[in-house]
């Protein structure tokens, strides 16, 4: 792939010395909550354990903005303000720093996790004060959380990503388990942490992958694998080092000009990373791109296993499964972690890596795939979920979905653009899907709301705002980003797989995103209008009622075609509403005691309200912030000016991925063709669910395609898929080692120790009657012949005088003889 | 307080000081002079005193040891060896009393040290709650009733004291003998006392517990032993511990490497047709295997551990196994290079079964205790993959794994131990929603399990990582098939969490008493370093490093 390369210079450090404040912070919230909170509890100082837990957010913030005027005050080329602790570990070439580092790219997610986190810290006290769960508990993870994504964006290093990483996958394993004395809830952390776990696999090998490439060397020792990569003639990759300073003296340098040198040779950290890979004079790209494992290149492998790593912590299929099942934690965790912050940490890590994705368009081609295919997928689970929480959590698959598409096209400003817009609506969409559920005590299922638009008018606005901006309407965030992501992929050329080139790969994402985008729009109205618009069809509040509801909502159409050939799956429809509703009645599990506890709260009354002010501000602060981030990203095509967020993260994403030139008119037209595409989703869900509008047609069409619908509805039967092909057998294999364990090695064991004691038996036997028969045979015979010989034995003097001279005798005559 | 001559002998031996001091006691009771209460506690305080006062031995020791000194120089090189105490034992046989110690070394002691004490503490009745002596029948009221036995801390408690301070006098030898003759002594020594702390004070199958282990380990003594008199007999003579010459051949451990990096032992005769370097590796290896434990020679853990009581535990997993990986490091590694480039790949063939192997046994476990016996040989088993790679992140990470594996799973008995004290019995599905009735026990046994299941921030990751980056490049399959325990280890700790912790509570435990000083006392401070490790683990890694790495340079060619 030629591209026209502009000169890139190494990256200039800026040290400062305030970077660890910024995870510091929530990291001393959530310990003085964890040591001390329980206590404030029991003191009555319920209070103080929010305030410590927002103190720590506002004063990360502070930092944050104070790093960001700093940044902002630089030229973009000098835009690295680093920060290192101390070093973690050293052996050989292998060395890692406890380092920190802010680019433009970072300071955007730091500033979207402390903005974002501390008005979801501010939302969570009005949400989670009546829980009857430790509260201390809640804001103990909810800031360790904040440190973490903290120290995934912020890392320096893989190992600090990665400590990032796995902390968000513990603190959302935390979050989700929250309620843990619900089974189901318990069961749903798990789920999330294990699929993230195969994710980390793929994490893991890709970046052993990447080291030992820029390494080559090593294999030169026991049966030599992997060719030696010297190009300086001085790099001994297996060198031993035992301190930082000594292993960072053992890599090699190259001269790039004007006096600056730039270290090659195997590292983790992405500033060296990145400087080696993308300066040409460096030589390691050419490397990079003529090596091969198992036939394939070695960049398109590192390239497909760090997707793995980003599938399962951003949620792509087919790791997506966990996170509608997270939404068992409580909704502030939904938005915070489950949709703006840290199901973006696959995305952020590909923009990070754009340098290296752009040389391997095999796993561009994969990404955007299955990016793709993931947005289309997700959306239509959409369609036909009742739960909020759960079309909302879909809906959050299916915009990951999108923002691989563009980082997997090469938009990396684009990808990452909808990863900030997103962030704001949905993290609105989702709050106000909090607001409602508190609204309507604990209520999940949409076909018990309706009408809340009179009740929750502050909810009501945040709400449609915010699906005006992810359906793509003009002037609101999402169009500006998700149409930036389409236009892209329709004029990228480049994509491969298998390391065939696909031009036509671009073009037919395109057409899949453009078909999620209108049911995106549709989705997200339906939810909309079912939630806020006709009359409002919830009970009093009792949640006895639900087992019963569902049967009759559903019950009520087939009764009335009780002729319907198809009863058995009918009966098969309804118990799959029964669980549903099971689960639904599961998730306002502690409502029920927090209304017990507080039997003469103002809100236990049949009606809906009006949420607090902590949760109505959130919600506008944050309806606002999705209209206004469209500011950063008005199109070329308008301005004739680079979008402003597109010139900030030019430092980071430097990698160049040429695209097809079209013109103008194209770009207004496919401008237009989203637009299109989202005012249709709306019109279909206006026309379909509008004031509880019950339409024959729909349930024609549920008829018609019952069989469709039904797999549909059932999520396309994949956690029933998983559990066969994948848990079942892992569990069988691992019965079967344990039988063989102890049925077969240590049987082994015993069977010698058996043998052994066999053997020692007849040993014996032979001991009693050969060895031990010959002693007493000598025995006997020495007994024997003393009977015989005691008849000499008289006790007369004489007789032993006689014997005496006898044997004087016989000694003399022997004596004689001899001589 | 201590010299650098005498430290590590202060350390080995003031244990088994303790144990005499103990017998004298045991003695004056059998005359009648002392009432049984007074001799049970005295003894407790003994034991207490005297593997604190080897702990702070131990300490010191690490400390006065300085990674970047060349210490010891044998044949011309520097071995980094210090805190040498040496001098001439038994001359007509050339056997020294030598000890020393370098980065390996060191690092183990401290560990040796601090889990021999840890141990102790949790062999006390003490610093408990009625309530929790009474569920843990640890009163000691005077009746033994056959039907309910007594917690084992309140059974004939000197006898136990007394081994147990034998035992680390044992632990303590073998990893600062540089006497080939003395390290096979210390680690008879430490067999025997094991064998009566799991035989009379373990649990229901005992007696086969104990023979098994027993019988097992010495095969491979055996083994070891001929391997040993095989090495004697080709070596050279070297100087004594008195500088005077040996008589032939040596037994010291520092000057046998030097003539095996010199090739002394490649020229030896064939044995049976097979070259004398492998015969020697091969009995030395088995021997050291089974102490691992490695694949297929594994089986006596489980059964140990679930017989032992909770401390003999504690040592067992936290530096019993850690011999192995030390004996092969010293003796193979160190005496018969060739034969360790010849057998590196069979070593991480075996690191590799053991690490996948042993945790699809664990998911399959319904006795915690198994479990985490079995975890601690899949964990053990990264630490044959990453010496076989003798790459410096390998073999660091190796060594790396010792101390983190060393911290960590004591942590995991003690946690059973806890629980079994309460509810005298460990099956998984039995329990069920303790995180409601025991909110701090959850909170350390969180603390655990997710160290030992790697995660990033605590010590378990570090020797992971170092493994598989040390590994990756040389067994390039081998690590990827290795990586796939991050999933089964997630998922058979997790499934245990879920299983026992969360949900609804069976009511039978609830009001169950939380943790103890006692069980406090031993928990929060590894708990500590597994954190302060997770963070710094350049603490250990910048002590052994060197050692480590030197090693390993001379095996490659």
């Amino acid at each position: 792939m030629e591209h026209a390369t502009r000169e890139l210079a190494p990256i200039l450090v800026h040290q400062v010395s305030y970077l660890w404040l910024i995870p510091a912070f929530p990291l001393l919230g959530s310990v003085i909550n964890a040591l001390f909170g329980w206590q404030f509890e029991r003191a009555g100082k319920k209070k103080l354990v929010h305030v410590v837990a927002i103190g720590a957010m506002v004063c990360a913030l502070a930092v944050a903005v104070r790093a960001f005027l700093q940044m902002y005050g630089m030229d973009a080329e000098h835009r690295f303000l680093q920060d290192t602790l101390w070093n973690l570990l050293t052996a050989g070439r292998l060395t890692v720093d406890l380092a920190f580092a802010l680019d433009p790219l970072s300071m955007m997610m730091v500033l979207i996790i402390t903005f974002i986190g501390t008005l979801i810290h501010v939302f969570s006290v009005g949400y989670m004060w009546d829980d009857v769960e430790a509260y201390w508990r809640f804001f103990t993870w909810l800031n360790l959380f904040v440190f973490s994504m903290l120290l995934l964006v912020m890392g320096d290093n893989f190992a600090v990503m990665f400590f990032g990483w796995e902390g968000v996958g513990l603190c959302s394993y935390g979050l989700i388990s929250y309620y843990y004395k619900d089974k189901e809830k318990a069961v749903a952390g798990m789920k999330a942490f294990i699929a993230n776990r195969f994710g980390d696999f793929g994490f893991i090998v890709g970046m052993l992958l990447l080291f030992w490439g820029l390494g080559g060397g090593w294999g030169a020792m026991l049966g030599a694998r992997g060719a030696a990569y010297e190009p300086t003639g001085s790099m001994n990759t297996v060198a031993s080092a035992s301190t930082a300073s000594e292993s960072k003296a053992l890599a090699p340098q190259v001269e790039v000009g004007e006096g600056k040198v730039v270290k090659i040779g195997p590292t983790l950290n992405f500033r060296e990373l990145r400087d080696q890979v993308v300066i040409e004079k460096t030589g390691v790209m050419e490397h990079l791109k003529e090596q091969k494992l198992w036939g394939i290149g070695l960049l398109a492998l590192i390239g497909v296993f760090l997707f793995v790593g980003a599938m399962g912590k951003s949620a792509q299929i087919p790791l997506y499964v966990w996170l509608p099942d997270a939404m068992a934690g409580p909704t502030p965790v939904s938005a915070l972690i489950h949709a703006a912050t840290m199901v973006t940490a696959g995305v952020y890590m590909v923009a990070r890596l754009n340098f290296l994705f752009a040389l391997a368009p095999s796993a561009m081609g994969w990404v955007a795939l299955i990016g793709a295919v993931t947005a289309i997928f997700a959306a239509s689970i959409g369609f036909f979920q009742y739960d909020i929480k759960k079309v909302l959590a879909y809906s959050t698959v299916s915009q990951l979905g999108f923002m691989f598409i563009g980082v997997g096209v090469g938009a990396y400003w684009a990808g990452t653009y909808h990863l900030l817009t997103h962030a704001f609506f949905k993290a609105t969409l989702f709050l106000g899907s909090g607001s409602v559920i508190l609204g309507c005590h604990h209520e999940q299922d949409m076909r018990k709301m309706g009408g809340l638009s009179k009740y929750m008018p502050v909810t009501r606005w945040t709400y449609l705002i915010a699906c005006w901006a992810i359906a793509g309407f003009p002037w609101a965030s999402g169009f500006y980003s998700k149409d930036e992501i389409l236009w892209k992929a329709y004029t990228a050329r480049h994509l491969e797989l298998f390391g065939v080139a696909t031009p036509w790969l671009g073009p037919v994402i395109y057409l899949v995103g453009i078909i999620a985008a209108t049911g995106t729009a549709f989705y997200m109205f339906r939810s909309y209008y079912m939630t806020f618009s006709g009359t409002y069809r919830g009970g009093a509040g009792h949640h006895d009622e639900h087992d019963e509801d569902p049967h009759a909502a559903l019950a009520a159409p087939h009764h009335a075609t009780s002729a319907h050939p198809r009863d058995g799956a009918m009966h098969a429809i309804a118990k799959a509403q029964e669980e549903a509703a099971h689960v639904a009645h599961g998730h306002d599990a502690h409502g029920h005691a927090a209304h017990d506890d507080h039997a003469g709260h103002g809100h236990h009354g049949g009606t809906p309200h009006e949420s607090p002010l902590s949760i109505t501000f959130v919600l506008t602060v944050l309806a606002a912030g999705a209209v206004l981030v469209s500011l950063l990203g008005i199109p070329t095509a308008w301005t004739h000016a680079a979008p402003i967020l597109e010139h900030w993260l030019e430092p980071v994403l430097v990698a160049e991925v040429p695209f097809a030139e079209k013109p103008q008119w194209m770009e207004f037209l496919f401008q237009a063709i989203g637009v299109g595409a989202g005012v249709v989703g709306w019109a279909a869900a206006r026309a379909l669910y509008k004031d509880d509008a019950q339409h024959e047609a729909l349930e024609a069409f549920k008829q018609r395609f019952f069989a469709a619908w039904t797999v549909v509805y059932n999520k396309y039967y994949v956690d029933e898929a998983y559990q066969k092909v994948v848990l079942a057998p892992a569990l069988a294999f691992a019965r079967l080692m344990s039988w063989i364990d102890s049925n077969v090695i240590d049987w082994l064991v015993n069977a010698a120790g058996a043998v052994t004691r066999l053997v020692a038996n007849f040993d014996g036997l032979i001991d009693k009657y050969l060895v031990d028969g010959a002693v007493t045979a000598v025995a006997n015979l020495t007994l024997e012949s003393g009977r015989g010989l005691r008849r000499f034995q008289t006790g007369r003097v004489q007789t032993y005088l006689y014997g005496i001279m006898a044997g004087a005798l016989v000694l003399v005559l022997f004596n004689f003889v001899i001589r | 307080m201590f010299s650098e001559q005498t430290v590590l002998t202060w350390a080995t031996f003031v244990p088994v000081a303790g144990s005499a001091l103990i017998a004298v006691l045991m003695i004056a009771r059998a005359f009648g002079a002392l009432e049984k209460r007074a001799v049970d506690e005295a003894s407790r305080a003994i034991a207490l005193v005297a593997s604190g006062l080897s702990l702070v031995a131990a300490i010191a020791a690490w400390r006065m040891y300085d990674p970047h000194a060349p210490g010891l120089v044998v044949a011309g090189k520097a071995t980094g060896v210090q805190l040498v105490h040496h001098f001439v034992w038994i001359r007509q046989f050339n056997v020294d009393y030598f000890v020393g110690a370098d980065g390996l070394s060191i690092s183990l002691v401290l560990l040796s040290g601090l889990i021999s004490f840890v141990a102790t503490i949790a062999s006390m009745p003490w610093w408990t709650s009625d309530k929790a002596k009474h569920l843990a029948g640890m009163e000691d009221d005077g009746h033994e009733d056959p039907h309910h036995p007594k917690h084992f801390s309140v059974r004939m408690v000197p006898g136990y004291m007394a081994l147990l301070l034998l035992l680390q006098t044992g632990m303590m030898g073998t990893f600062v003998a540089l006497d080939m003759f003395l390290f096979y002594c210390f680690w008879e020594v430490m067999l025997l006392p094991m064998y009566f702390l799991i035989g009379i004070w373990g649990g229901p199958r005992k007696e086969y517990a104990a023979i098994k282990f027993f019988l097992y380990t010495l095969a491979g003594s055996v083994l070891m032993l001929l391997a040993i008199i095989a090495l004697y007999y080709q070596s050279h003579a070297a100087p004594l511990g008195d500088g005077s010459m040996s008589n032939l051949h040596t037994f010291n451990l520092l000057e046998l490497a030097a003539q095996g990096q010199a090739g002394v032992f490649q020229a030896a005769a064939p044995i049976l047709g097979f070259g004398f370097t492998k015969i020697v590796f091969v009995a030395l290896f088995i021997g050291f295997a089974i102490k691992i434990p490695m694949f297929p020679f594994h089986t006596w853990l489980p059964d140990a551990h679930v017989e032992a009581p909770t401390p003999i535990s504690v040592i067992l997993a936290g530096v019993l196994l850690k011999m192995g990986i030390y004996g092969i490091l010293r003796f193979n590694f160190g005496l018969l290079p060739d034969a360790t480039r010849w057998a590196a790949n069979a070593m991480a063939v075996f690191g590799t079964i053991n690490i996948v192997y042993a945790a699809f046994v664990c998911l399959a476990q319904k006795d915690l205790k198994k479990l985490i016996a079995y975890s601690s040989v899949s964990h053990m088993g990264f630490s044959l993959l990453g010496m076989a790679s003798l790459t410096p992140a390998g073999i660091s990470g190796a060594v790396m794994n010792l101390f983190t594996h060393g911290i960590i799973s004591p942590m995991l008995f003690l946690i059973v131990g806890v629980i079994y004290d309460r509810a005298h019995h460990r099956e998984i599905e039995r329990f069920g929603g303790l995180a409601q009735a025991l909110p701090e026990y959850t909170a350390i046994m969180g603390l655990a399990f997710f160290a030992s299941l790697g995660l990033p921030g605590l010590c378990g990751f570090v020797s992971e990582f170092m493994v598989f980056s040390g590994a990756f490049p040389v067994f390039m399959t081998y690590t990827i098939i290795s990586a796939t325990s991050v999933i089964l280890t997630a998922a058979y700790y997790l499934w245990a969490i879920h299983r026992m912790f969360l949900g609804k509570l069976n009511e039978a435990y609830r009001g169950f008493p939380d943790l103890a000083w006692r069980e406090r006392m031993s928990l929060y401070p590894l708990g500590v370093i597994a954190i302060v490790l997770g963070f710094y683990p350049q603490a250990v890694l910048g002590v052994i490093n060197g050692t480590l790495h030197s090693l390993a340079a001379s095996i490659r060619l």
